[in-house]
């Protein structure tokens, strides 16, 4: 960390950046950062490290992808967390979440999708048609993933701009489905040995599983600190940690973690708080949320409540299960069927049936002690919206209130959606 | 304690000053393009200890004046519990959103729905719609009032349902008719919303579009359960936010 600051732009020019209009989407998500993030109070210190890594989001982390890169190693970007990171880094490549979290460059995007199309999908075309993302650039292939009919068209498109591989994700959770993913899987090892030119071996798969499972853990303790009241972390700071852990390094995020999480565990033990206690506590769950998307958390915690924990791709659906460690005598192929049996457990709207995961938020907002759960869906997509009355239904028969807001990444809605969360806390 | 409630909304700023509960004064002012300003004036007749504010205003008018700040659906809450202490729920029809309040013993708000964004059915769709037929407001309600039988309109966004009306106009369709219509497809949509909270009666039609005849008539027929209309509808919320004060002082 110098205190000199470093010029990047010739490094974005490289990787092809419009340097104007990244220009204009850095100048848009500092005060934007600064306006949800920095003007929180009682933070804990070890946030620090995510100011720092936000303030050089595309900066030094691009960097190092660049030297990584030069040294002949291979960078995977992907937009979903069923790509397991696990295979890609047996391979000694990384994995980096892309961008999808603002809305940028839609008048081009929407010269070839509909205006319809959710914010997520609109916003990762936008950046690779407005040239401002430069992880895709850094991305020597974009794993996407067959979740959505949105995604699975808009890859047709994307893959006419990128090296884009597609895998094919089954829709139920049949005896047959799960067969079909695990071969899936032994494709992606395949496809990624050809990518960097080295061999999956069973130690690399078991080294990468501990590493990955230990980022998982560490993120897993923040969120048990997050049990108690006051609650040490606002919501807002526990979302970004899990937003940054789709491209950070993955030794130095888990430690610097787990050094927030005995920072966390240290403020419960004396009844420090990031929001007065007996703040009313907020379970969201829906949707996921990328960087810079934290709107809704935003509105919630501005209002004066707090959200305790997030059943989300970008939440407890990243970190909740791990892949089993498995001793020397385990073979490659037990190891694969692990890997692919602990991503196909996620429970996803693309699913059907999915109840699994309307028992998944009211544990959750029971063991969190939920005062209500906030329903989060982007606009136009039709799993999460459609899944939020099963979710409702079972809310309601916990007992449980809950609010459904579906949104998009824009503020024409900021003012009624504030309304409508206050009235939901003064509820509460 | 003399509490004043202000509702400052999209369309007009309403005042109701209390005395120990009762309602001494009420004052209603279009919001113009300063509602703070006009919020102020209320302010500056004095005769309250305490302010409290509800309505889009409600933040920077906490801001300005004091008092902690109260939602629309927490004020309709109270103000209908007040006005009708049997009532099981509230709709609010104003300038610019809709809200429909299911309300359990007490008058706590147990669930409530609002439009999302914009302003398709409100108080301000009916202002344009009046425009686009040639009507003075309190004239198409009357119309629609007395049509045999409305057109079916199709859109509720107010841009695209100002579109169809036109070319329903050019078709040469009575106006009467397409005002029933109109009114017709915001007592549907609002009908379907008081559905999704499961508000039962008696109801409470609160806000600037109570004073509707045509609408009160159609929610009226179309609700399961007895509807309410207070005498002065649109002060509902700014009587409810200042009876929050109270209610608050009493359980602290």
């Amino acid at each position: 960390m110098s205190d000199q600051p470093v010029d990047y732009r010739p490094m974005w020019e490289k990787l092809g950046l419009d340097l104007d209009a990244h220009d204009a989407l850095l100048a848009a998500v500092g005060p934007l950062y600064a306006d949800a993030y920095l003007s929180q109070q009682n933070r804990p210190e070890g946030m620090s490290y995510f100011d720092f890594v936000i303030s050089e989001i595309h900066g030094l982390r691009i960097k190092e992808l660049d030297d990584f890169r030069a040294q002949g190693g291979k960078v995977v970007g992907t937009f979903c967390l069923y790509v397991p990171e696990e295979i890609v880094r047996a391979a000694g490549a990384w994995c980096v979440g892309l961008c999808a979290g603002a809305e940028f460059a839609y008048d081009e995007v929407e010269r070839i999708m509909p205006r319809n199309t959710c914010a997520l999908i609109k916003s990762f075309m936008g950046f690779k048609l407005g040239k401002v993302c430069p992880y895709i650039q850094e991305a020597d292939l974009v794993i996407g993933e067959t979740t959505c009919d949105g995604k699975k068209k808009a890859y047709e498109l994307l893959g006419e701009l990128h090296n884009v591989w597609v895998m094919e994700l089954p829709q139920m959770k049949r005896e047959r489905d799960r067969d079909f993913w695990r071969a899936e899987i032994r494709e992606l090892v395949a496809k990624v040995e050809e990518l960097t030119g080295n061999n999956i071996t069973a130690d690399g798969l078991r080294a990468a599983i501990k590493e990955v499972n230990d980022k998982r853990r560490a993120l897993q303790r923040v969120a048990a600190a997050r049990k108690a009241d006051p609650v040490p972390i606002s919501g807002k700071d526990a979302l970004l940690a899990v937003q940054v852990a789709f491209y950070d390094d993955v030794a130095r995020f888990t430690q610097m973690v787990n050094q927030i999480a005995d920072e966390l565990e240290q403020r419960v033990a004396n009844g420090v708080g990031a929001a007065p206690k007996g703040a009313k506590r907020i379970l969201v769950t829906g949707t996921p949320m990328a960087i810079p998307n934290w709107k809704v958390h935003d509105v919630i915690e501005k209002a004066g409540g707090v959200v305790v924990q997030e059943e989300l791709c970008t939440g407890s659906r990243y970190y909740s299960k791990l892949v089993p460690e498995m001793g020397e005598d385990t073979t490659m192929d037990e190891l694969l069927d692990a890997i692919a049996d602990k991503y196909l457990d996620i429970n996803c709207a693309c699913f059907t049936p999915n109840d699994a995961r309307c028992s998944d938020v009211i544990d959750m907002a029971r063991e969190w002690k939920a005062d209500g759960i906030v329903h989060y869906a982007l606009q136009f997509c039709g799993p999460y919206q459609i899944e939020a009355t099963h979710v409702e239904r079972a809310a309601q028969e916990a007992g449980i209130p809950l609010l459904k807001i579906d949104t998009d990444y824009s503020m024409e809605d900021i003012g009624q959606l504030s309304t409508r969360v206050e009235a939901f806390l003064e509820m509460l | 304690m003399r509490v004043l409630g202000l509702d400052i909304g999209s369309r007009s700023v309403d005042a109701v000053w209390l005395n120990d509960g009762r309602i001494v004064d009420w004052a209603v002012a279009d919001s113009g393009f300063d509602p703070q300003a006009v919020a102020e004036a209320f302010v500056a007749r004095g005769g309250h200890d305490v302010i409290v504010a509800t309505g889009y205003g409600r933040h920077a008018a906490a801001q300005r004046f004091g008092g902690s700040p109260v939602t629309e659906i927490t004020a309709y809450g109270f103000g209908a519990h007040k006005l009708f202490p049997e009532a099981r729920a509230v709709l609010d029809i104003g300038g610019q959103d809709t809200k429909v309040i299911a309300l359990g013993s007490g008058g706590k708000v147990v669930d409530f729905e609002m439009n999302d964004k914009c302003a398709a059915g409100t108080g301000k769709f009916l202002e344009v719609m009046a425009r686009a037929l040639g009507f003075e407001l309190e004239e198409m309600a009357a119309s629609a009032l007395a049509a045999d039988a409305g057109v079916a309109i199709s859109s509720m966004c107010t841009v695209f349902a100002e579109s169809e009306v036109t070319g329903l106009v050019h078709r040469g369709e009575d106006r009467a008719r397409i005002a029933r219509g109109l009114h017709e497809s915001i007592a549907r949509r609002t009908l379907g919303a008081l559905k999704r909270v499961n508000a039962r009666g008696p109801l409470v039609f609160a806000g600037g579009v109570a004073k509707n005849p045509a609408m009160v008539a159609l929610i009226r027929a179309g609700f399961d359960g007895e509807v309410l209309v207070p005498d002065e509808a649109q002060i509902v919320g700014a009587y409810g936010a200042a009876l929050s004060a109270l209610s608050e002082r009493v359980s602290a």
